[in-house]
């Protein structure tokens, strides 16, 4: 009954975890561009996304 | 009209007006603000297709001065432009970053008004999926311990656990079906989604009871996989929708967003279609649609109305003469007044016909939901039966709501609520490989019903481009001349003719060309030869207006004629083959032009049509289809016109190429983006088998239905054999959807485009862009 008990909320916290995550990909729009994602992936560049790079970018 | 005095053609606020692209004032108009004094304005660039596009123009861009940004979303095709400013010096740096991608081989133009950013409902469809997706798992995993024999206590704390995870998870999940069982309810309907709330709902409140009299038998995890399967099916089915209508609105909007409107003292506003007012003065450059109904007050021109008209000949317009909203300027530039605003005129006329036509589809129901207005009720009273009969033999009152709410669940439509979207969704992809977009899934239902086929003439049968005819009787050297000339002209003809020569002549005296719009070309040779091509008055001043005069071209040396060009608009490709393949299949063609007669009927002969019907405004389409209902044929109407677009909506289904107007393509079911009208028999292919098999499917689910149902009304469905039936049988249907995918010669166009415009507008060639890369 004890390793049920851990076992248990073990399971449904790693569950939540990655429920968690998907609802956080999807909100940041990473679904928007699923074609393009797997294009910039080549890109040698600049690979952080869009919204990093914009404060990395000093406004002038 | 004192402000509109004629034979001003040359002043200057006529030569500032050349230019296709869209200008400041309307991107300025596009865009919105995103705060920190920026600006951010979509366009839609659809040739953007790899990585090494998107890398160049998110390099590019930003390096003009004012852009802040740019980023490109590859499967919309869409560049979001960040651009520093406010307004109209915003719109200036937006037309900058247009002009540089047009320099690097992207043409880009601005989505529709109607067009609006994300799409929420396919965000909440996800996230539902994703949460019953969670909760399935994790009550399933409860759910096998239950069965592999968990004891007393345990089962117990397990079935608890289940009821706290499945309840809200049901609840949050399950919101699209619940709201569409309640509206199909309250009017009095059965749809799908009756069953399957009854169904889910009833399930968890059984659960629960049994849960806290520390029952053996819970079926959390049934209403929770059967959730899941059921918003895998709804979300496929709306991505598909959405899919479609995100290729049909990236294709080049036709009707302009607002006009150059040219004040009293001469000053340009482009103000929003909106605010054009009648009695405005608008400036329309060549190249452009005319955004609302006016009359000609400044220049002359051609231009051309088959959108409008259904005529494939560029009519001659000069000061006075009428212009409805949609005709492009095809050669010089003009002045026109308005004589309506954008709500009146011929455009907005279109629309109110098309919604008064719109009742040729309102009384179609899907099969899905025909389907289900048999089968839930024959499950309901069959649930109720069951009770009844458990409760005469047994007396027990729990047992028996037990057993009738197995019943319910064991038959609630899983495999029928995926039978038909995910044969729908591997449908639409076969008709996207084809270069077939499909609205919804009802439009397929409906196509595979067709017996019926009305065909436009202008830019459906016919490729709604002239092309030279009496090509043999002309001298090459005449030939090479006049499509050096042609070389300098937008206008169909020249262009036409320009084509026709191979290049061959290229060689020749230096050539200094002049339009004179509304009339034609003139060239003027080192040695002081003049040569004119154009109309017969004007090349060698012949007054010859017969009713050819549109579609004929003279070349003239020093006023004596050397040629005359006859064209013809040529029939599509495809159209023969496309129209004898709905022969095959005992679907009888007509035409509904509303081109001159004899046009129409040498179109006809020469396609093998024997019914024909010439000169059809909007309405006598329109009438013409109701006639055609009410002696019981499921017409399939094919045009592009804005004067299709009426009867595109009463038609019983309707089919659009990607040319055509954007009301049209809006009103039409399929659009299809290849040049070939093959497009038609193959989408017609492609629906009928995807209604056989979404038949089948039927057929399927109801054998699992004679298996299931009587265990479960015997009492042997216990939750462990509703699992395996109901996952069994989802898998069986989508097993049995797949074999759509299989290749069919009749699905498949059988050649697709061997011509360089293969994907009108869509895709063109390669070196261009990689060149410039």
């Amino acid at each position: 009954m004890t390793n049920l008990l851990i076992l248990i909320p073990v399971a449904l916290f790693l569950g939540l975890l990655g429920l968690g995550a998907f609802l956080w990909s999807l909100k940041s729009g990473q679904y928007d561009d699923l074609e393009g994602a797997a294009w910039r992936m080549l890109d040698d560049g600049e690979d952080k996304p869009a919204e990093d790079r914009d404060h990395g970018v000093p406004r002038d | 009209m004192s402000c509109c005095a004629a034979g001003t053609e040359s002043a200057p606020e006529l030569d500032a007006l050349r230019s296709a692209l869209p200008v400041a004032d309307e991107l300025a108009l596009a865009s919105r603000s995103i705060g920190d004094g920026l600006r951010q304005c979509d366009l839609i660039v659809p040739d953007v297709h790899c990585g090494a596009c998107i890398a160049l123009l998110e390099r590019e861009l930003p390096k003009i001065d004012g852009i802040e940004r740019a980023r490109v979303n590859l499967s919309t095709r869409r560049i979001a432009v960040v651009a520093k400013g406010e307004g109209a010096a915003a719109g200036k740096t937006v037309a900058r970053a247009v002009e540089r991608m047009q320099a690097l081989g992207y043409a880009s133009h601005l989505p529709g008004p109607e067009d609006e950013k994300g799409d929420p409902v396919l965000r909440d469809l996800l996230r539902s999926l994703a949460v019953a997706g969670f909760a399935s798992m994790n009550v399933m995993l409860l759910s096998v311990s239950v069965w592999s024999g968990a004891e007393d206590a345990t089962r117990d704390l397990f079935h608890l656990i289940s009821a706290l995870i499945a309840g809200p998870a049901i609840l949050y999940a399950g919101r699209v079906f619940y709201r569409s069982a309640w509206q199909a309810v309250s009017h009095g309907r059965a749809n799908m989604d009756v069953p399957i709330t009854l169904g889910v709902l009833l399930a968890y409140a059984i659960s629960m009871f049994e849960t806290f009299s520390h029952g053996a038998h819970a079926y959390f995890d049934a209403s929770l996989t059967l959730l899941f399967f059921l918003l895998a099916g709804r979300t496929l089915d709306h991505m598909m929708r959405e899919k479609a209508r995100s290729a049909v609105r990236n294709l080049a909007n036709l009707s302009p967003r607002g006009a150059m409107v040219i004040g009293e003292n001469g000053a340009h506003d482009y103000l929003s279609l909106d605010e054009i007012e009648p009695g405005m003065k608008i400036g329309l450059a060549a190249g452009e649609r005319t955004p609302v109904d006016g009359v000609v007050c400044e220049g002359a021109g051609d231009m051309d109305f088959s959108l409008v008209s259904g005529e494939s000949d560029p009519v001659r317009v000069a000061t006075g003469s009428e212009v409805p909203a949609g005709t492009l300027n095809l050669t010089g530039s003009l002045v026109i007044r308005a004589s309506r605003a954008a709500r009146d005129s011929f455009l907005a006329e279109m629309v109110s016909m098309m919604e008064a036509a719109e009742s040729g589809r309102a009384g179609y129901r899907r099969i899905a939901d025909r389907a289900s207005s048999i089968y839930a009720p024959v499950v309901h009273a069959l649930a109720f039966l069951t009770f009844i009969g458990w409760i005469a033999t047994t007396g027990d009152w729990r047992q028996a709501t037990l057993i009738a709410v197995s019943v319910l669940i064991i038959t609630c439509p899983c495999a029928l609520g995926l039978a038909v979207p995910v044969v729908q969704v591997i449908a639409a992809g076969r008709l996207f490989e084809n270069g077939i977009m499909v609205k919804d899934g009802s439009a397929m239902e409906r196509l595979a019903e067709a017996d019926y086929a009305v065909f436009d003439k202008t830019g459906t049968l016919t490729s709604g481009k002239p092309a030279l005819v009496n090509r043999d009787e002309i001298s090459s050297d005449n030939l090479a001349l006049a499509a050096r000339i042609a070389r300098h002209s937008r206008h169909p003809l020249s262009k036409a003719l320009a084509a026709s020569s191979d290049g061959a002549g290229n060689k020749g005296p230096e050539l200094s060309v002049t339009e004179i719009a509304g009339e034609g070309l003139e060239a003027l040779a080192e040695d002081g030869t003049v040569y004119r091509l154009g109309r017969a008055s004007f090349a060698v001043a012949r007054d010859a207006e017969t009713d050819d005069a549109g579609s004929e071209v003279v070349l003239s040396e020093n006023g004596i004629e050397l040629a005359t060009f006859r064209f013809a608009d040529s029939v599509r490709p495809g159209a023969a083959a496309a129209l004898s393949a709905l022969g095959e299949r005992n679907i009888f063609s007509e035409v509904l032009s509303g081109d001159r007669e004899r046009a129409v009927a040498h179109l006809a002969a020469q396609l093998g049509l024997s019914r024909w019907l010439s000169r059809a405004r909007p309405a006598d389409k329109v009438a013409r289809l109701e006639t055609l209902r009410s002696e019981g044929h499921k017409v399939l109407m094919v045009g592009d016109g804005l004067n299709d677009a009426p009867a595109l909506s009463a038609a019983h289904v309707s089919m659009a190429p990607a040319s055509a107007a954007d009301v049209g393509r809006q009103a039409a079911d399929f659009v299809f983006l290849h040049d070939s009208l093959e497009a038609v028999p193959v989408a017609l292919s492609i629906s009928r088998r995807a209604n056989r098999l979404i038949r089948q499917n039927f057929a399927l689910a109801i054998v699992y239905n004679l298996i299931a149902v009587p265990l479960a009304v015997l009492g042997h469905a216990s939750p462990l054999v509703a699992a395996v039936a109901m996952s069994s049988s989802s898998i069986i249907v989508v097993l049995n959807s797949m074999r759509l995918k299989w290749g069919h010669a009749d699905t498949k166009l059988t050649s697709p485009g061997s011509e360089g415009g293969k994907r009108s507008g869509i895709a063109p060639d390669f070196a261009t862009r990689h060149a410039a890369a």
